[in-house]
């Protein structure tokens, strides 16, 4: 079931959620939507299950315009950030809902709604919490409980409202690895809505990125992680050093440092511009390895896992640079607070234009 | 072989218990206070009711409430109250499911609208009645021309108890539909659900203990209410002379004995009300606590 959505927009008073939005999204996709906290995302998600309505623009499900039709009608599968069962039944009187409340025409059989239930709470692996109250589980489970409720009616789109943001870190990522398998064996046409860009790069076909109710960048998470098309993009999906700076030649003049741009991204003619690298992207070496590097210092070592982050201190920047290497080339470097060391910022990508974080 | 708590234990915990509460003068005369207070102004003048009912005796105790104007009362009391719970039950959850559900203009204006019949006085609300659909008004006279008649009669005073007693059930929901929020039924809208599916599945048992609470608290104010009921009632015995009203009457004809005796049929109705919804508040509480 393909989704496509054209020019939507939406206002509240006093500021505009969606600002003419258009996206496609192909059948069996598993699509994040992601962005900052009030970026018009779930606005988004709530107008395409039919729980609000555009100011403009249509929602076409399987090429049919359903952009007047209630939410009762769509056959839409919506999961709640925070869950939303109905507190009052049971887990298998939470899943068996969506079938009991059809028409009698429509209506399976009792024994027909059990297996249909049963069946589905083995998927999200449930089935021995028939008899449980909501309250009586935990975030995760109840989360599993709400999706099999929602897959209970067959809808033709799944929709997943911050599905894993009210839950801890652990099971959030056990979850999130859980409903990838879960999709890869339904292939039931998704969007979820994260603030999380982890979590989109890690589950997500395709990731979407709004920004103040326009999309900024679409396509597959390493498009769109490797070849953000703005400074935006570029800041949202995960760590990064900013360096702002006078344009000369293509490059970054900081203070007196020249930063070289692996690429340019913008208009040419601009005065200034901003050269981005992720603390990855860093060299570090303890002798110089080409005429742009720069000296600093290490001010504080952190052990990150399998990364060590480094903090670092240079004369011509105000701000210390943060960079990761791994832990093997920490070892081999011998590095340790207070040493002198070589930076390479050649990887950085440089952006034009006036665009402030 | 001891199977009891270990006495010892049992009396180490209290010591615990206790140790970290206030001293014992101020404990003591807390309670004194407390006590003084329940047995002056709670306990003393019911027992006095009781106490001056039976003052003449069981035998005129018994009269007085089998008198046939005190059954009338007494019916009329509670066709009242079964008139007036249900309906208020119904208008409660209307305005409460618009108010929590919904944003629209002029919500704070209703809200503030539902308390009117608290912040104003019952006789007030009485004349407010009177004055829109007595005899001498037009609505009031065109309705007598067509044979209504609702000042003066039941249908008058059932009027004035929806009025006194509308704000109970839907001050008892509103907040509590607050707190649940709306994505329950959104949840139930989006799995195919209609309207009254979703209410009758979702958003009613969600709010049943509420509910009943709510309707226990319209259910004792409208038998006891006084004020408006009196204005719009005129008194007339064995027609339009709810409990509250026949009390009042025994009483102004010095009839104490008798007055008292009616009066603690009321006492008795609080009683169960308040028994009632002592076991009310304490299932809302338990559902509270096992909300998320």
């Amino acid at each position: 079931m393909s989704i496509e959505i054209k020019h939507v927009t939406k206002r509240y008073a006093g500021y505009t959620a969606l600002d003419n939005i258009s996206l496609n999204v192909d059948t069996g996709d598993l699509v994040a939507l992601l962005g900052p906290s009030g970026c018009g995302k779930t606005t988004l998600l709530r107008i395409i299950a039919g729980l609000d309505t555009p100011d403009s623009g249509s929602i076409f499900l399987e090429e049919r315009d359903t952009t007047g039709i209630p939410a009762r009608e769509k056959n839409v599968g919506f999961v709640f950030q925070h869950y939303a069962l109905f507190r009052h039944l049971n887990v298998f009187d939470n899943v068996a809902f969506g079938l009991r409340v059809r028409p009698s025409q429509t209506r399976p059989s009792k024994n027909e709604i059990r297996d249909r239930v049963v069946y589905l709470l083995k998927l999200v692996q449930m089935e021995w919490a028939v008899k449980r109250y909501p309250s009586q589980l935990s975030g995760g489970q109840r989360q599993r409980v709400a999706l099999a409720r929602a897959l209970a009616v067959n809808p033709k789109v799944l929709l997943l409202d911050e599905p894993f943001s009210a839950l801890d870190a652990k099971v959030r990522q056990e979850l999130r690895r859980w409903l990838r398998k879960l999709h890869d064996d339904i292939h039931v046409t998704s969007i979820f809505v994260t603030h999380d860009q982890e979590e989109a790069l890690e589950l997500a076909d395709r990731i979407v990125v709004i920004n103040k109710g326009r999309i900024e960048q679409q396509g597959s998470p390493q498009e769109v992680y490797d070849h953000p098309a703005n400074a935006f993009v570029y800041n949202f999906l995960g760590n990064v050093n900013v360096f702002h700076g006078r344009l000369r030649d293509g490059k970054v003049l900081v203070g007196d440092h020249l930063i070289e741009a692996g690429k340019r991204i913008g208009h040419h003619e601009a005065e200034h511009g901003q050269a981005f690298i992720r603390p990855h992207e860093i060299g570090i070496s303890r002798i110089r390895s080409g005429k742009n590097d720069i000296v600093g210092f290490i001010r504080d070592i952190r052990l990150m896992g399998g990364q060590i982050g480094l903090e670092l201190e240079t004369a011509g920047f105000d701000k210390p640079i943060e960079a990761e290497i791994p832990r093997e080339t920490w070892r081999n470097l011998e590095l340790s607070r207070g040493d002198e060391v070589f930076i390479t910022l050649d990887r950085a990508t440089v952006f034009t234009g006036d665009y402030v974080i | 072989m001891q199977t009891g708590p270990n006495p010892d234990k049992t009396a180490l915990r209290h010591r615990t218990g206790t140790s970290h509460q206030d001293p014992l003068a101020v404990r003591v005369i807390l309670i004194f206070l407390t006590l003084l207070f329940f047995g002056g102004f709670v306990f003393l003048p019911l027992a006095l009711v009781f106490a001056e009912g039976f003052r003449k005796g069981a035998a005129v105790y018994i009269e007085s409430i089998r008198e046939p104007y005190a059954i009338a009362a007494l019916e009329l009391t509670l066709t009242t109250a079964a008139i007036v719970v249900p309906l208020n039950a119904v208008f409660g959850v209307a305005a409460a499911w618009a108010v929590s559900k919904f944003t629209f203009r002029g919500k704070t204006f209703l809200v503030s609208l539902l308390d009117l019949p608290f912040a104003v006085s019952p006789v007030i609300a009485g004349l407010i009645f009177v004055l829109l659909l007595g005899s001498r008004t037009t609505l009031g006279s065109w309705l007598g021309e067509h044979g209504i008649k609702l000042i003066f009669s039941t249908p008058g005073i059932v009027i004035a108890t929806l009025f006194v007693t509308f704000p109970f059930v839907a001050r008892e929901l509103i907040p509590l539909m607050e707190s649940q929020g709306r994505e329950e039924e959104e949840a139930a809208v989006t799995l195919g659900a209609k309207g009254w599916q979703v209410f009758s599945i979702v958003t009613l048992p969600n709010i049943r203990w509420g509910l009943l609470y709510g309707m226990i608290l319209c259910m004792a104010r409208s038998i006891g209410e006084f004020g408006a009921v009196s204005v719009v009632s005129g008194h007339i015995r064995g027609m339009t002379n709810t409990i509250p009203l026949h009390v009042e009457i025994l009483y102004s004809e010095y009839n104490y004995a008798a007055s008292f005796a009616v009066a603690s049929i009321l006492v008795f109705l609080a009683l169960a009300t308040i028994v009632v919804r002592s076991i009310m508040e304490n299932a809302l509480h338990n559902q509270q606590q096992t909300q998320f």
